[in-house]
């Protein structure tokens, strides 16, 4: 049945728990990589030198930008989470998603900026 | 703007496996999804299965999947929700079909007991009645949460409901805190343990759509976290 399982997740605070969740996975699948460039300086000088110099690529300082973005996003959704399961009840958390989706993309923009 | 004089309403047949079937039902006046259901059954089709009691939003029997989102048909009109002529109504979600809009209810309810959602009496009639305070924090938390009607659209709108078939679902979580906030019942040490397992309260992943959707402006959401932070205490105290 097409339609029966489609309605409820037009709501805001579905969607950021579905941010919160793929941001998590997206964030465990670039782990590896950043192990992975922290043990170039344990090869050698020369070899993460050659590696922070890729790192200048606008392309690269796009994808970190995206990583900046998901990170903050992920820790405030969290801590919306947080909030919500320790504390007395309040209304309101769409207005509080809404709030980490901004200050995620304002936290995004500023690292932008820095980079450029 | 003025509606048509008839739509088109596309109603699901059969079980799981099943497809829509599209009648043709004229309007009316103040007209609910129910009505039109019952126009079908009557008019049209008598082997067409639905269920309902009382009409007026209390027994919670008649809710549906409407344009995909679930519903009480017996309080919503039709004008509401009829889009370019057309409306789409089939059985609830993540509960097993019968026939038709009929849909098993067994493990919904299965639920409300594995959630221990029945009070449990500490005293005999032997005893002085417990004068409960209406301001008392209890009271207010239990007065927030009690008026479910058990229709279940909460459960059909849940995703975590339907991702883990362990999970006790919104309607019983609910109901349970209810109870967890009645300071005459006896059984709270076990319920709150019943609570807390695997696929309890802590399966919640807070999406809210069960607030989203809950004809009677509930929030399970809410009584959800409560339970979160009642059993989160209850383990730090080494209680459970």
């Amino acid at each position: 049945m097409k339609s029966h399982t489609t309605a409820h997740r037009k709501s805001g605070l579905w969607i950021a728990a579905m941010v919160h969740r793929l941001s998590g996975l997206a964030l465990a699948c670039f782990l590896p990589l950043h192990f992975l460039a922290l043990g170039l300086a344990i090869d050698g000088e020369a070899q993460l030198d050659r590696f922070l110099a890729w790192t200048a690529n606008p392309w690269v300082k796009l994808a970190e930008t995206t990583l900046v973005f998901l990170l903050t996003v992920h820790l405030l959704g969290g801590v919306r989470v947080l909030l919500l399961e320790t504390l007395p009840w309040r209304e309101g958390h769409k207005q509080l998603a809404t709030a980490a989706v901004a200050a995620a993309a304002l936290a995004a923009i500023a690292f932008l900026v820095r980079a450029a | 703007m003025a509606m048509a004089m008839a739509i088109e309403v596309s109603i699901w047949r059969g079980r799981a496996n099943g497809r829509y079937q599209t009648f043709t039902v004229p309007l009316d006046q103040s007209q609910t999804v129910l009505d039109v259901v019952t126009w079908v059954q009557r008019k049209l089709d008598p082997t067409l299965a639905y269920r309902f009691a009382c009409r007026v939003g209390m027994c919670g029997s008649c809710a549906m999947t409407v344009n995909g989102r679930p519903r009480w048909t017996c309080r919503t009109h039709i004008s509401k929700v009829v889009e370019a002529g057309r409306v789409e109504i089939g059985p609830l979600a993540n509960m097993p079909i019968i026939k038709d809009l009929v849909c098993d209810m067994a493990e919904f309810f299965a639920k409300w007991q594995r959630a221990k959602g029945a009070f449990a009496p500490g005293k005999s009639r032997h005893d002085p009645i417990e004068r409960i305070s209406p301001a008392a924090a209890e009271r207010v938390a239990a007065d927030a949460a009690i008026e479910c009607i058990n229709c279940a659209v909460c459960y059909a709108a849940c995703d975590t409901v339907r991702w883990n078939e362990n999970y006790l679902g919104p309607a019983a979580l609910n109901r349970a805190w209810t109870l967890v906030n009645d300071v005459r019942d006896a059984g709270q040490r076990e319920r709150l343990a019943a609570l807390a397992a695997d696929g309890g309260c802590h399966a919640c992943h807070s999406h809210h759509s069960c607030q989203e959707h809950c004809p009677k402006a509930l929030s399970p959401v809410r009584s959800i976290a409560g339970l979160k932070r009642r059993s989160l205490e209850a383990y730090v105290r080494g209680e459970l």
